[in-house]
């Protein structure tokens, strides 16, 4: 096979399971016959290409990209990490896309309803595509707790959602971040729906050296991507 | 040693001013919509209207619809196509079924030509709130039913689920529609496939 494929499989022990009780809108919406195997064709060892030039100066800082006034408020922080596949090798020159709740927990999005402030100088969107190392770095604020109404008290733990595309379509994955030592992770049936041992890897790690001195606290922040099954091509 | 994938997570109800922001409003730039084709864009333009029907019937109206084709040629904008990239036609839109008065999506696009002797088919990702992980399926062409019957992955779909993946073409005034509903759930589930 050529350096394009055949990816691995979607491993079905990391990721959640489309009907997941604890997840009360899964009961509706998740798919609940089994998946049809599909060998992949060219269809599937290509996919939307977007580099560089889809991204504009400011869209990887989310405390700049929406200024009207000022600042956005909130803690500053470093989002900083690679994208890899799961042999460990990079993934180059791919788009993450990032969108989040701003300090107060509260979306930009028409219908959040939440009773929270909205920040006139935060949008909570961004992009940013990883560099020949696979490496990527965002700025933004710490995103705030917010309730929603899957079960009483609910509450979503504080998180970064991300999406990306990798070398193919299959390879594609939207997934969130979230922050080391919240309470509310073990009570969130949307971290829970991922497989033990691998939800963990969704849980970003604090890093003094991603720390930024006098300005922002740095996490770090290393997504997995599906690996290719074959040798690749001689290098 | 072969590292853990990274787990999904549900697009959730707010994606939009950051995946699909100018269809929704939001002033930020979009990198994709549901315009595949400009006017320089080689083949017969089509558009492909649809509903994500969750398992009570209703339309989903937070749902994201992505779709990845080859151009009339059956050539993919993509490095791995042998016959070079084709950067005139990308092959990808994305929509939201949030700004809908009937929850569907629509998309404008050219009929893709048949990709390596499989009958011309559009890949479709799917992803929306209680969703915790996307999901893939493939939509064929009610008008190419010689290549459906000979195409080695619908051969590979029970028979009585196959109509599931075949959109319907119905031919207006605007021009050709496609009609290709996403059933999640229920006695007309959609086919989707572990890619
Ligand atoms: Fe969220």
């Amino acid at each position: 096979m050529t350096a394009h494929g055949p990816f691995s499989p979607r491993d079905w022990d990391a990721h959640p399971p489309y009907v997941y009780p604890d997840y009360k809108s899964t009961g509706l919406r998740g798919p609940t016959q089994p998946l049809i195997p599909l060998e992949q064709t060219l269809s599937e060892l290509t996919g939307p290409v977007y580099g560089r030039e889809s991204v504009g100066e400011l869209d990887h800082d989310l405390t700049r990209n929406a200024r009207v006034n000022g600042e956005p408020l909130g803690e500053r922080i470093v989002v900083a990490g690679r994208v890899l596949d799961e042999d460990g090798k990079a993934v180059p020159n791919t788009l993450i896309e990032v969108w989040q709740a701003n300090a107060a927990g509260r979306y930009i999005h028409k219908s959040d309803r939440h009773d929270a402030p909205l920040d006139p100088n935060f949008r909570g969107s961004g992009r940013c595509v990883t560099d020949a190392e696979g490496r990527y770095k965002l700025c933004s604020v710490k995103p705030g707790a917010y309730p929603w109404g899957n079960h009483p008290n609910a509450w979503r733990p504080n998180h970064i959602h991300f999406s990306l595309f990798g070398p193919s379509f299959v390879t594609r994955l939207v997934t969130q971040m979230y922050f080391p030592g919240d309470p509310l992770l073990e009570l969130d049936p949307i971290y829970l729906g991922a497989g033990e041992g691998a939800r963990e890897l969704l849980v970003s790690k604090f890093d003094l050296e991603v720390t930024e001195a006098d300005f922002a606290l740095g996490y770090r922040f290393d997504i997995v991507l599906r690996g290719r099954n074959a040798t690749p091509a001689q290098e | 040693m072969k590292l853990k994938q990274s787990p999904s997570q549900t697009v959730g109800p707010y994606f939009a001013y950051c995946l699909t922001p100018e269809q929704y409003g939001y002033d930020f730039r979009a990198i994709a919509g549901s315009q595949l084709a400009d006017e320089h864009a080689e083949g017969e333009r089509i558009r492909i209207v649809g509903r994500v029907l969750d398992g009570a019937g209703n339309a989903v109206d937070d749902a994201m619809v992505e779709i990845w084709q080859a151009d009339a040629k059956g050539r993919y904008a993509h490095p791995a196509d042998p016959r070079g990239s084709n950067l005139a036609f990308r092959g990808f839109g994305r929509t939201g079924t949030g700004t809908d008065p009937e929850s569907r999506f629509v998309f404008d696009t050219i009929k893709p030509g048949s990709v390596e002797a499989q009958a011309p088919h559009i890949t479709l990702c799917v992803m929306a709130r209680g969703m915790l992980s996307h999901a893939f399926t493939r939509l064929y062409f009610s008008d190419e039913s010689e290549a459906n019957a000979a195409d080695a992955v619908l051969a590979t779909v029970p028979e009585a689920r196959r109509g599931t993946l075949i959109a319907a073409r119905e031919d207006t005034q605007a021009g050709t529609v496609y009609r290709f509903d996403v059933h999640l759930q229920g006695a007309a589930e959609t086919v989707f496939f572990d890619a």
